[in-house]
């Protein structure tokens, strides 16, 4: 158990900055993501907690103690490796036993046969293989113990690892993206697992992912790194309702935010495709981008016209994807209920509540925006 | 009733049958026409040479002579009762014994301490590389000069030392050992190569998790990655350098010829002896087919391991 502190982080390899200055504090038992497209340095930022990369600038802190210049064995971590990085030689209770004996073992002990012969030896060998045991039940993976990792699938290779990070109870975890070399089916069930995993352990987890369905289901925290900076830190639900750059606002929710073209009038209003909305700003007049999550379209009603283009159904829901008359702008909205699908071509009019307006300035920076006051009394009026 | 109607049905069936067994036919005709240029290469290199080999261990046939007759098991009663057979094979094992075990080692050292480095990779490898590349006939020359008991560069440094010199290729206590230490030196940098590709070969990964897992010395990340993961090039090295070991001859046709007094005779060098400079071929043939099965033993030896090498990975 520990809080881990990054301040001022920076790294670069031949004159290429991957990170650009990464403050974060993590809190203990805290479960945090680190979500952001590929080649955002999230995976360097790991490997900097760990221990396994030197930072080229800045410290990192674990329980308030500096880390720098501390061998990664030493720092008492655990990580899951997205190869698994499993011994191939050894077998799955060798592989989870092996941080155990690395650490209880002495150098005389471990020796491959006069270690055998020490009674000390045999004496900590019995209380590793209980320890193992004890793991493999938690994970049910008593029954491929003996197995090679040449022999298991993916999904048995991946607790094997699990295993072995869990089984020495170490200050933290961390997961480079563990799950990504599994099947649809089976991530969507090792989500729930190690989100269960945490919640037993009640440890510190870091988890790197560029997959934002993981880091918005399981964690406590996301932090969204882009292009070597992290841009926000926050709560699942603050990240998807409140994000503070577009980057955030498009990377996190699937299917991708809605982003229409705007603009902010000299008096302060907003207009979306040549719409006056009810909304007002105090940001600078010029183009901005107005963002509305799919779900937040309102079909069948509102201020614009298109026409149906493409449809998603996924039994459950369904995505349309819908041209704007007037404008090149594609937006995708979600119905609820799949059978009331409108054909391909069908006209439709849409509108979309101000509430869900998350405005962007050119830089694409959020804004603020108020619903202008008459409109709010009026909406009061009529619900 | 039914009779007529299986015959009528196998007369309707031939025709249709027939291509298609003309077809397979051909096919594999064509496979071993594929393979007869390879199989008729192996019988007159190969197979052919060695049958004929075996079959001349059992006649007296000399080299030259008009003819030859079939003496049975004479030739290995012979060479069983030779105190030269006995001395030379002893030699040759030695000189095994010594090689291996030391061209091994010095090759993974040497390779581990190349593949640590960061800076001068490639001209490490090739200076180690060089001893293998250079003609052995004319390196044994170099290594004569340098091991002169007067003016070699050998002697001089432990005079320098003041450490006694030797003669090393004239005296029997040092002779074998000398070329022991010849055959080191010309050894490793072969095996520095197949290590290195075998060290090349290992994910970085793993070190890292090692590293995570509380390894905390090298010692210990060798033991849990390393060694294990070379496993099978160290197999093919121990083997490979076995085979070339106990082919040991061009050295000690050159700086010793076997001397002095046999302490440097090794099985090839007999067999050359007795085959071209007492043309006794049957015999000859007889101290070949000792060596054959020497290498054939380490060859499956080699295939054992290699099988469960495929096993376990």
């Amino acid at each position: 158990m520990a809080s881990i502190e990054l301040s001022a982080i920076r790294k670069s390899f031949d004159g290429t900055e991957i990170l650009r200055g990464v403050d974060l504090r993590i809190e203990d038992g805290e479960f945090i993501s680190l979500v952001g497209p590929s080649g955002c340095g999230k995976s360097t930022l790991l490997r900097v907690i760990a221990g396994l990369e030197p930072q080229s600038a800045g410290e990192v802190r674990i329980d308030g103690v500096s880390a720098d210049g501390i061998r990664p064995s030493a720092r008492n971590l655990a990580m899951v490796f997205q190869s698994y990085a499993l011994y191939p030689h050894l077998s799955a209770f060798d592989n989870i036993a092996v941080p155990l004996r690395m650490r209880r073992l002495s150098a005389i002990e471990r020796l491959p046969l006069v270690g055998a012969l020490l009674p000390s030896r045999r004496r900590k060998e019995r209380c590793i293989r209980d320890d193992v045991a004890r793991v493999a039940d938690q994970l049910e993976i008593a029954h491929l113990i003996g197995r090679k990792p040449a022999q298991l699938s993916g999904g048995q290779r991946q607790r094997i690892a699990v295993g072995r990070a869990i089984v020495r109870q170490p200050v933290a975890f961390l997961f480079d993206e563990p799950l990504s070399n599994l099947d649809a089916k089976l991530r969507v069930h090792m989500r729930a697992e190690l989100a269960q995993l945490h919640r037993r352990l009640n440890t510190t987890f870091v988890y790197v992912t560029h997959d934002q369905a993981e880091a918005m289901t399981m964690s406590s925290r996301i932090a969204v790194m882009i292009g070597g900076e992290l841009v926000q830190v926050g709560t699942p639900t603050d990240i998807y309702d409140n994000p503070r750059d577009i980057r955030v606002a498009e990377f996190v929710g699937s299917p991708k935010i809605n982003i229409l073209p705007g603009q902010i009038c000299d008096d302060g209003r907003i207009e979306a495709l040549g719409v006056l909305l009810r909304l007002t700003s105090s940001a600078a007049s010029g183009a901005c981008r107005i963002g509305v999550r799919p779900e937040r379209i309102d079909l069948g009603s509102g201020p614009f016209t298109g026409y149906v283009v493409h449809a998603e159904n996924m039994g459950s829901e369904a995505f349309l994807h819908l041209a704007v008359d007037g404008s090149d702008a594609r937006l995708v909205a979600r119905i609820d209920d799949p059978r009331r699908l409108p054909p391909i071509a069908t006209p439709v009019s849409f509108g979309f509540a101000m509430d869900a307006v998350r405005a962007f300035n050119a830089e694409g920076k959020r804004i603020e925006v108020d619903s202008e006051h008459i409109e709010r009394v009026r909406e009061r009026a009529i619900v | 009733m039914s009779d007529a109607a299986t015959i009528d049905a196998a007369a309707v069936a031939t025709p249709a049958a027939r291509p298609a067994l003309r077809k397979r036919d051909q096919r594999a005709l064509t496979a071993y026409g594929l393979v007869a240029p390879a199989f008729v290469l192996m019988l007159l290199m190969l197979l052919g040479p060695l049958a004929s080999v075996i079959a001349l261990s059992f006649t007296d046939y000399q080299l030259g002579a008009p003819a030859l007759s079939w003496i049975g098991l004479a030739n290995y009663q012979d060479m069983f009762a030779d105190r030269v057979f006995w001395i030379s094979l002893r030699n040759t094992l030695t000189y095994v014994v010594i090689v291996v075990p030391g061209a091994v080692t010095l090759g993974l050292g040497i390779a581990l301490l190349i593949q640590s480095g960061t800076s001068l990779r490639s001209l490490y490898r090739t200076i180690y590389f060089l001893p293998v590349m250079a003609t052995l006939i004319a390196m044994a020359v170099v290594w004569e000069f340098m091991l002169h008991p007067q003016f070699g560069l050998v002697n001089g440094l432990l005079r320098g030392a003041g450490l006694p010199a030797f003669s090393w290729l004239q005296d029997r206590g040092t002779a074998l050992y000398a070329l022991c230490a010849i055959g080191i030196w010309q050894a490793v940098g072969f095996n520095m190569v197949l290590f290195l590709a075998g060290l090349v070969s290992i994910p970085k990964q793993l070190y890292e998790a090692a590293e995570m897992d509380g390894t905390a010395s090298a010692w210990a990340r060798f033991r849990l990655v390393t060694w294990p993961m070379l496993g099978p090039v160290t197999t093919f090295v121990i083997v490979i350098s076995g085979i070339r070991s106990f082919q040991v001859f061009d050295t000690v046709h050159i700086l010793t010829k076997g001397g002095p007094s046999k302490s440097t005779e090794v099985l090839i060098h007999t067999m050359y002896t007795e085959g071209f400079e007492f043309f006794r071929s049957g015999y000859g043939a007889a101290l070949t087919v000792v060596f054959l099965v020497f290498v054939l033993l380490l060859t499956l030896i080699k295939a054992r391991l290699a099988d469960r090498g495929v096993q376990t990975a």
